[in-house]
This record gives structure tokens, sequence and C-alpha cells, in this order.
């Protein structure tokens, strides 16, 4: 098959896009491919990826049994589900999955520490962080006999977060 | 269908090429990614929690600087047309659109756009903030986006860890959450073949590229995304320093790279270009791609001064306004390949002829 692009080459790169939800197809020569920016080594090489580089890390690390049970307290996520999705459930995520955690943010971005900003998030005032508790329990009950499992499911997730 | 004029500026002010270096860079981007303490990440959310997140924005926006006069685009009610829009001007990512396959449309996805800042909410991150500026304008863009991301976390939670920073979903955007990006055309160093080593230099400098739709798009029309690879373990100023320095450098390479052009081979430059907008002006029929390329070549051709009298404005309208949903959006109908490919010959026809009298 010839070069989409140049017509004279053989086509060696073929490559798929989806452009405005239409999946198109192009075969190009290595020389068109990288003309226009097609990285063909760098994209065979999946450890060079950022990603691919961590969730080989994660791999590796799944041989070892993890110390911390490896399920997310707050929104269920294990090490499984983020290799499926490549995403972490929740902010919990980063404590419950610490340890290994640190190896793999050293993989990604060659470095575990933020440098950048600290931040403090705004505290609610106790007496106020109390009424909004015992109000958030109070809707947890009622949602409870009502049967309306899912918002029963979003107030027990908030009442954990203030506790 | 969609009411874009409800926008300050049509959301496209970011095109109207008044910034530093605007025939090389189209626009610079910063955006910063942030969740919200107390729910799980949008991609594990039930609708309920998004609805709340969503819901929490919406109280805390008004009040900033910047943000008072936002316009709220609820992308979970839009039709697929009006979702591409948004997504084709920039204003929205192809996943809070719901165009991407991977990620279905999600209930609470929405967007707050002001005059050069947006909120996306219900992203892959809880909120994604940006700032959009014309032409290669950092620290302006950056300056914008600190002020809002400020006096947001005043009023939400967001999610930090003391040692890995700004918690998100990816673990590729944890820590400081900054993407800063520059738009840029490099027609030069792609004749000149001097792009592979332009570009594997910015891997090595741990930066990245993409094409003109950030993340997995193509390269098309000699437009590159140049961005900051990682996000944790520098400073903010940092990652944006270094993105500085190294674009300014390669907007030189690509001025050089386009005297080269010019000494070498001049009149066979010359003729290219012109034929590039011989065809944009007369053709009946124009592919999305063949579109871009041929556009590529008329700003090469505005840039080394070839033709005169056309404006960079007007090419980079060009770009924008002949995506395929935006012609759909103005021919008031939806449109067939074919259909859309007439449509954008005839948009791109019409407007050259405006400015026909003037080219030379």
């Amino acid at each position: 098959m010839l070069c989409d692009n140049c017509g004279e080459r053989d086509a060696a790169v073929h490559l798929t896009t989806i452009v405005n939800n239409e999946v198109r197809q192009q075969h190009l020569c290595e020389k068109c491919a990288a003309e226009r920016g097609v990285e063909t080594s760098v994209a065979k090489d999946a450890t060079k990826h950022p990603l691919g580089d961590f969730l080989h890390a994660v791999q590796q690390q799944l041989t070892v049994p993890l110390a911390d049970g490896g399920r997310c307290t707050f929104c269920g996520c294990t090490m499984n589900d983020f290799r499926a999705t490549g995403r972490w459930g929740c902010a919990r995520c980063y404590t419950t999955f610490e340890p290994s955690m640190r190896e793999l943010l050293r993989r990604v971005h060659g470095n575990s520490r933020h440098q950048g900003e600290t931040y403090q998030a705004p505290q609610p005032a106790l007496d106020e962080k109390a009424t909004i508790l015992g109000e958030l329990k109070e809707r947890l009950r009622r949602a409870i006999e009502s049967e309306q499992f899912e918002l029963a499911a979003d107030l027990r997730d908030r009442i954990r977060v203030m506790e | 269908m969609i009411d874009l004029s409800l926008l300050p500026d049509g959301g496209v002010r970011w095109l109207d090429a008044s910034g530093p270096n605007a025939d090389i860079v189209l626009s610079t981007r910063v955006r910063l990614a942030r969740n919200i303490e107390g729910f799980a990440f949008t991609g594990r959310a039930r609708d309920g929690e998004r609805l709340r997140v969503l819901a929490q924005v919406r109280e805390a926006l008004p009040g900033i600087e910047g943000m008072t006069d936002n316009v709220l685009f609820r992308v979970d009610d839009l039709s697929p047309v009006d979702r591409a829009l948004l997504h084709e001007r920039h204003l929205v990512s192809k996943e809070l659109a719901g165009l991407d396959a991977q990620h279905p449309l999600r209930t609470g996805a929405a967007v707050f756009l002001a005059e050069r800042l947006g909120v996306m909410v219900n992203e892959e991150d809880h909120l994604r903030l940006q700032a959009l500026q014309s032409g290669f304008a950092l620290q302006q863009a950056y300056a914008a986006l600190e002020q809002l991301e400020t006096a947001l976390g005043k009023r939400v939670p967001y999610s930090f860890h003391p040692e890995f920073g700004y918690l998100t979903a990816c673990p590729t955007n944890v820590g400081t959450g900054l993407r800063a990006s520059v738009l840029i055309h490099l027609p030069g160093l792609v004749l000149t073949k001097e792009i592979g080593k332009v570009l594997a230099g910015l891997q090595q400098m741990g930066l990245t590229y993409r094409g003109l739709y950030g993340e997995g798009s193509e390269v098309v029309g000699n437009f590159f995304q140049i961005s900051n690879q990682t996000t944790l373990g520098s400073a903010e100023d940092e990652l944006l320093d270094k993105l500085l320095r190294v674009v300014a450098h390669v907007i030189e390479r690509e001025e050089e790279a386009r005297k080269v052009l010019l000494r070498d081979a001049g009149y066979i430059i010359e003729d290219k270009l012109w034929r590039a907008y011989g065809t944009l002006r007369y053709a009946r029929s124009l592919t999305f791609d063949e579109a871009m390329n041929y556009l590529s070549g008329v700003r090469l051709a505005v840039g080394l001064k070839l033709i005169d009298g056309l404006s960079v404005y007007t090419l980079n309208k060009l770009l924008i306004f002949s995506q395929a949903a935006h012609l759909a959006y103005a021919e008031g109908r939806t449109l067939s390949e074919s259909d859309t490919n007439l449509a954008r010959a005839r948009y791109v026809r019409t407007t050259l002829e405006k400015e026909s009298g003037s080219v030379g």
C-alpha cells in the first residue's frame, strides 16, 4: 500500500483518528508521518508514554500483595479499578494507596513531592459544623426510612468527610 | 439551538490576533485541575453527587472577580451539534462534550464562561479552570487564572494533600494540576524537515505536543499544541517558565526556517502558497483536512508577507468557523459529509472574497 500523502513510498504507519465523531484511517509512510508530527518510534514504545509507564509500574506493584487491603473506604476503588481506567476514584484513594502511590508518582513525574502552591481548605466554624452534622444525620435517618438509598449513600459520604 | 450571543464575546475573543507573536502562536491556554472535597471524583460519582458539585460551583462563582457575568451552559442538556460547537471553539473538552466514545455525556456536565475564563464542571475532575488568551501570553493567562482559583478555593474546599498537592482523578495531573499549552503554527519547520528534531527536543525538556484539539488529536495544518508533560515536583512558575523559554526558542527556530525557505526556494514557496490561496478562493468543495492544510499555506504566506491585505484575524476565524458543527449551526440544519464540504468551501470562498479587493 502506498502512502496517502506522498503516494510514493510504502505506507508504514496506519493512523486511525476520530474527528467530529467520524473514524478515519490514514496510511502514511514513515517520512510523511514524521513530518506530520506522528512519532512512530515513541508511540510504539509504550513505556515512554507517562501513563503507559505508570500502568506498567502498577502491574509490577501488583505482584507484591498490598498491605493496605486494596479497597478505598470512601469510594470503593481498588487497584484493579485503577488499572482498568487509569483513574482514581476519589481524593481518599491517595491516602489508601499511599505506599504504592509515592513510587508510582515518582515514575510518572520523576518526583512525588508537590513543590507548588500550598492550600488550606476553608473550615466551617465548629458550632456550624456540629449543626450541619446533626442535620445531615437526621436527613440520613429519614432517607433510610423512606428507602431513598442513593440519597442515603450521598449523605453517608458527606457525614464521613465531616467527621 | 444554543444562543452563543449570550457570551460577551462569543467565546472567541482569543481569535482576535491581538496577542504577542499572534501570526505564529494562535492562542495560549492554561488550565488548573481541582476536585472538591467530600465527593467521589466525577467518573466514580453518582448523578446526585455531580449535581451537588455543580450547585456548589454555581453558588460560589458569581461573587468572584472575572466571573461576575458568567454564562452557564448545561452541557448535559445540549444537542450533539451544540456540544460539538462548544468543543470546536475550544471552550469545552471532548470528554465534557460527551463526544468521546469512551466517555458518554454525564449528568451534571456544565461549563461557566466569562470573557477570558472558563470553568468546566464534572469533566474528568470536578473542576477544570481555564484561561485562554490570544497569542503567546502565558503569564497573563496564568495571572487571571490564579486569581480565579484562589477566590474559588475560599468558597469551596479543594482536595489537597500536603505531600502530593492537588489531587486529581488521573495521576498525570496531580500536584499543581497545571497544564499550560501554546497553540503554535510551524509550517517552516515542517517544510524544512526540522520539525522532528524540534519535537524530540521538546520531549527531552519534559514538554509534550498534541494536535489542534489537544489530547489524542492528530496534527493537521501544521498546528501543534506544546504543553508541559509533568505537573508534580516543580512549582507553577517553574513549569510556566520552562514552557515560556522553550516556546520562545521554537518561535525563533520557526522564523529562521522561514527565512531559509524564502532564501533557498523563494519562487517555489511563493507559487505553492498562492496555489493554496487560489484553491481556497475558488474551490467548490473542501474537506476539513484540505481546508486546514491550505489555510496553513496562506497563513505562512501572510507571515512571509508574500500575500498582503489578509488579516491574521480573518485566518483565525476561518479555522474555527469552517469546522463541521459551526457550518451546521450557520446553515441551521444538520449536514451530510458532502454538504459539509460544500458549505465549507462556500464559507471560505465568501470570506476571502470580501477581502479580495485588498489581497495582492
